[in-house]
């Protein structure tokens, strides 16, 4: 059994991971975005997330107090020991999927941070307003992007659909909830997620409707992340994201 | 040993690394300073999460201290409470549009997400209120891009946040 600062731990590995890796897979685009001011949002979008990233991960690291800086834990864990949400590692692909899959996570962001904020642990609450402020812009920006796409062309249409095809079976990833969740929700300090689905069913149903898309029929649910059982893509971003850290360990600049 | 007045006196000459017009003071980053023994304690909060000038702004306030004769120093990060831009007073705002970014309207008073209803932002150049929104998302993580289609500047403007 663990305890409440082993739950803590492993939570904050979520909150950290998640934005951690959305925040990389954004930053593919730069120098590649469709037309420059897509280019700037996504960088800044993904600054965004890399900077709630090491809050997290920091707080992490002070939690488990074993001396692991931020960096410590995002450049040597492995795989498997990696928390973050499954839809974050799926393919950028074309500009329709990862618009789509900023709107995804940013709907369940805005309602979770808004949840997180009541928290009884106070480092917690206060990223979580802190985050929230930047995950509303986040938000607004992919929905009118999604509109614009459900509306726009056949072209565009499609390309959002073929999106919805590839991402929406991760959806059901992000409400899982696990014995280190149901813990943590006793002591008032994590969000309930059966919540949190209710409200993003919501926000997701209303921007849908305004971009003339239906929601998805049910499908069959990929989980895993909570036990660091990732996609096959994970690995790959990660060869990238620490072969410097890890070919020249403590290498400053 | 300086007074806290004076060590506040030093961080008002420190300016922001991306908007030099302004001091850490003015943009409301530095929060606190706290005297123990002959360590002086800084605390300053970022304006987003991942804002990359933290790093320059550390640095900053080490070497200027150092100049200063304080050896001793130790910069704390604090997210709470949340950073705001009403923190930012009328005097830099005045800093702000002058340097040609648009400065930013008091949160309160923001009801362009409640009426629906485009907020207007006037050009700092020629002071029009016909401008529009090129990208939330501006040059940094703080501002978003306009255009004014009076005096075709494109134009900064300070999110409100």
């Amino acid at each position: 059994m663990k305890n409440t600062s082993e739950h803590l731990f492993e939570y904050c590995l979520r909150l950290g991971d998640t934005p951690l890796i959305l925040g990389q897979r954004l930053a593919e685009w730069c120098g590649h975005g469709p037309i420059l001011e897509e280019d700037i949002a996504m960088t800044n979008i993904s600054l965004d997330c890399i900077g709630q990233a090491r809050a997290f991960l920091t707080y992490a690291g002070e939690i488990e107090g074993k001396d692991r800086t931020e960096d410590d834990l995002a450049y040597f864990r492995n795989e498997r020991e990696f928390r973050n949400l499954l839809i974050t590692e799926q393919p950028n692909e074309d500009f329709a999927q990862t618009m789509l899959r900023q709107f995804l996570i940013s709907a369940f962001h805005k309602h979770f941070y808004s949840e997180l904020m009541r928290s009884a642990d106070k480092t917690l609450s206060a990223l979580a307003e802190k985050s929230l402020k930047e995950v509303n812009y986040h938000f607004r920006h992919s929905s009118e992007w999604l509109k614009r796409f459900g509306n726009g062309t056949e072209e565009s249409r499609t390309r959002l659909m073929n999106a919805m095809d590839n991402l929406w079976r991760y959806t059901g990833d992000m409400f899982d909830m696990d014995e280190t969740d149901k813990h943590l929700v006793e002591c008032k300090i994590a969000a309930d997620l059966d919540k949190i689905k209710t409200l993003w069913n919501k926000s997701v149903e209303e921007v849908f409707s305004e971009a003339g898309i239906d929601m998805p029929k049910d499908v069959f649910m990929m989980s895993g992340s909570r036990k660091g059982k990732h996609t096959e893509h994970l690995g790959h971003i990660l060869a990238e994201m620490q072969s410097l850290a890890r070919s020249f360990p403590g290498a400053s600049w | 040993m300086k007074s806290k007045e004076e060590i506040w006196s030093i961080l008002e000459t420190i300016p922001d690394p991306e908007i030099q017009v302004i001091s850490i003071v003015e943009l409301g980053i530095a929060r606190d300073v706290q005297i123990e023994g002959d360590k002086v304690v800084v605390c300053i909060t970022p304006t987003y999460s991942g804002c990359p000038a933290m790093d320059a702004i550390t640095h900053d306030i080490r070497e200027k201290f150092a100049e200063e004769g304080i050896k001793n120093t130790e910069i704390k990060m604090i997210y709470s409470p949340v950073w705001t831009t009403d923190w930012i007073g009328e005097e830099a705002k005045k800093k702000l549009k002058a340097y040609g970014i648009a400065p930013p309207d008091k949160t309160s008073t923001d009801k362009s997400l409640i009426t629906g209803k485009k907020k207007i932002i006037p050009c700092p150049r020629c002071g029009s209120d016909k401008t529009i929104l090129v990208s939330q998302f501006g040059s940094t993580a703080c501002k978003a891009l306009y255009k004014c289609e009076e005096c075709l500047e494109p134009f900064d403007y300070f999110k409100c946040h």
